[in-house]
């Protein structure tokens, strides 16, 4: 285990993080201000994902395709909320699982009858392909920095906007309570669409990220969708902060996990059951981090709903 | 907190006679098909049934928690996988008797169950469903990094389960009698908890959790047993299915069949039992029928799903109650 090797699994983490906060950001608020649970979130990172496949040709320019991508997803978004969501809000829980599962069915199947079921992939945009030498012997992909930094911008933009502007107050304060706030004339309606299309654009965006070094596909959206899950739990649903800080301890910890598991259990192991055990307990590590958070803080590190 | 609705809903119709006689049907109705099948040579049915049963044992006990403590598990079909690889793992070792499989069946789901519900069940609403969610995925990750067992890409049983040294399961037809058996043990032995003290106390504790903890009840304690049983007969569905496909494979225990034990439970009507039985079979032959028409089968099933959940409260036994009712009055 050379402290090279360990500085890059750290900056992997690191991306995996902030691309898992990206997602997390727009669920934890969702949940929070609507207390709606929406498993369609992961279907949005995914189209994210193809949106920019689509548009990348017609445009030649990554940028370009991203505004379109960004703007075709909230448009997506803010259509869902309007034809079926809305319908829900006032439901169980169980009632809206069924139906978000629903729509998950209808996308995955939707993107594979237009866009097949094979992988597509985006290519890196130019400017930014290649790897930047951290240190002398280290070399770093220059896109996954570029992630690491939009995801930082990302997170420190929408701090901003929940501690200082007026939305961002609704937002907290619907968060704590959203019959208050109601009570108060606000119209909660027009608050939870900004909010649910703002969460949309935020999971779109973070597909659009990833796109370029993973393969694009249906169903990609399932897996990250657990994990922002796992996230926001841990984090305190409806809290921004406990999302951030959640969402790179997640990532930290699966990363390192699966490069270090084997090489840590071999110290007190033999070689071949660590083999063989390591990857087991590297792919639990979370759901176990998950377990202990919850045992002794059962509404995340961070509660928000004033109770 | 979710709200009561499905609930009394649930309980007023289960004072109606048809309650009493629906379940009977089934039962028998399920006893004479392969007899029914052989005679219209529609062979393929014994097994599709098979299947419609062995899912609707995971699902009866998903709905014993589900709807009778409103504890929704996102995670079930972990129990379900654990009880297959229960037989795989086994047979792989070369032991295939049946009564050693079954009890290592049930004993895994068991724990499994108890040391996860010590953590979930801390929690509630929304913060339930997901850890048991996560706890699902959990058991699916593992089960696919198990590469002594065929990892993802699953593990083959080669001869199914036998009993003390005979080989009674070879024929299909003995396995589905061995089914029915299992699911009217499963509804019987689930009936008789909903109805008795205990489950008196756990059904109290959905509607109001602090009147039966200040009546001296200790519901964590209530709810823990109550998901270990529900997770046993996970176990059991999961010991069928093994021995029904002769597979085992990490995808029994993907997120996605926890969802579709969950639409079951909700298609047939919840808090019900038998809701389950018609709500597993109601899936499943809608699966196969849809697939049949095209491959893109989800793209239907996905909004008819919403479409349930919007209008068709209370399941198909609700729609049927709903729809005998205008016509009584005309």
């Amino acid at each position: 285990m050379s402290i090279t090797l360990l500085i890059v699994q750290v900056l992997n983490g690191l991306q995996l993080g902030l691309l898992l906060f990206l997602i997390a950001a727009g669920l934890t608020l969702v949940f929070g201000v609507m207390n709606f649970i929406n498993l369609a979130h992961g279907v949005q990172y995914m189209l994210g994902a193809y949106l920019a496949v689509m548009f990348y040709p017609g445009t030649g320019n990554f940028l370009a395709a991203l505004a379109l991508a960004l703007a075709a997803s909230l448009a997506l978004g803010l259509v869902l909320e309007f034809a079926v969501l809305r319908h829900l809000y006032d439901r169980d829980h169980l009632d809206q699982v069924i139906a978000t599962f629903g729509i998950i069915l209808f996308l995955n199947q939707g993107v594979k009858f237009i866009w097949g079921a094979a992988p597509l992939s985006l290519p890196i945009p130019e400017m930014f392909s290649g790897s930047l030498a951290l240190m002398p012997g280290l070399l770093y992909p220059v896109w996954r920095l570029v992630i690491i930094a939009a995801g930082l911008a990302t997170a420190a933009a929408l701090y901003g906007v929940v501690a200082y502007t007026r939305v961002g107050m609704l937002v907290r304060a619907g968060a704590s309570n959203a019959g208050m706030v109601s009570a108060l004339g606000v119209d909660i309606r027009r608050l939870f669409m900004i909010v649910f299309g703002f969460g949309t654009m935020l999971a779109g965006f973070a597909g659009i990220m990833i796109a370029p070094i993973l393969s694009v596909e249906p169903g990609m959206g399932d897996t990250i969708l657990i994990l922002a899950f796992v996230v926001i739990v841990i984090g305190g649903i409806g809290s921004i902060r406990g999302a951030f800080l959640a969402a790179l301890l997640i990532g930290l910890v699966d990363t390192l996990g699966r490069s270090f598991a084997v090489d840590i259990l071999r110290l007190v192991m033999a070689p071949s059951p660590a083999r063989t055990v390591g990857p087991a307990i590297a792919s639990m590590l979370i759901y176990l981090l998950m377990a202990l958070v919850l045992y002794v803080r059962p509404a995340g590190l961070f509660p928000v709903k004033g109770r | 907190m979710p709200s009561g609705r499905h609930f009394a809903f649930a309980d007023r119709l289960r004072t109606s006679s048809g309650a009493e006689l629906t379940p009977i049907l089934i039962f028998a109705a399920l006893a004479l098909l392969p007899a029914a099948a052989a005679l219209a040579g529609q062979g393929h049915l014994i097994s599709l049934f098979m299947r419609v049963m062995i899912f609707a044992i995971a699902a009866l006990g998903l709905d014993l928690i589900v709807g009778y403590g409103a504890l929704v598990s996102f995670g079930h079909a972990a129990f379900v996988g654990l009880g297959a690889y229960a037989v795989g793992i086994l047979a792989a070792h070369g032991i295939n008797d049946g009564f050693l499989a079954l009890a290592a069946a049930l004993l895994v789901t068991t724990l499994f169950a108890i040391a996860t519900g010590i953590v979930s069940l801390r929690t509630e609403g929304v913060y339930f469903i997901m850890i048991t969610l996560a706890f699902g995925q959990m058991a699916y990750f593992t089960a696919s990094s198990l590469a002594p067992y065929g990892g993802d890409d699953g593990l083959t049983i080669h001869v199914r389960n036998t009993a003390l040294g005979f080989d009674l399961l070879r024929h299909d037809q003995a396995l589905y009698y061995v089914v029915l058996a299992s699911l009217v043990g499963s509804y019987l032995l689930c009936r008789a908890l909903v109805a008795s003290r205990f489950g008196r106390v756990f059904r109290g504790a959905r509607e109001n959790r602090i009147r039966v903890e200040t009546m001296g009840f200790d519901v964590f304690r209530f709810q823990l047993v109550a998901y270990a049983i529900s997770g046993a007969l996970g176990g059991l569905s999961g010991f069928l299915l093994a021995n029904a496909t002769n597979f085992v494979s990490p995808a029994y225990m993907s997120w996605h069949r926890s969802g579709e034990l969950i639409i079951m439970v909700l298609l047939g009507g919840m808090g019900r039992l038998h809701g389950a039985i018609i709500g597993a079979a109601a899936f499943l032959l809608l699966e196969q029928w849809l697939s049949d028409l095209t491959e893109h089968w989800k793209m239907i099933f996905g909004p008819f799903l919403v479409l349930v959940v919007v209008f068709a409260r209370g399941g198909l036994i609700g729609l049927a109650g709903e729809l005998s009712r205008k016509l009584r009055r005309g």
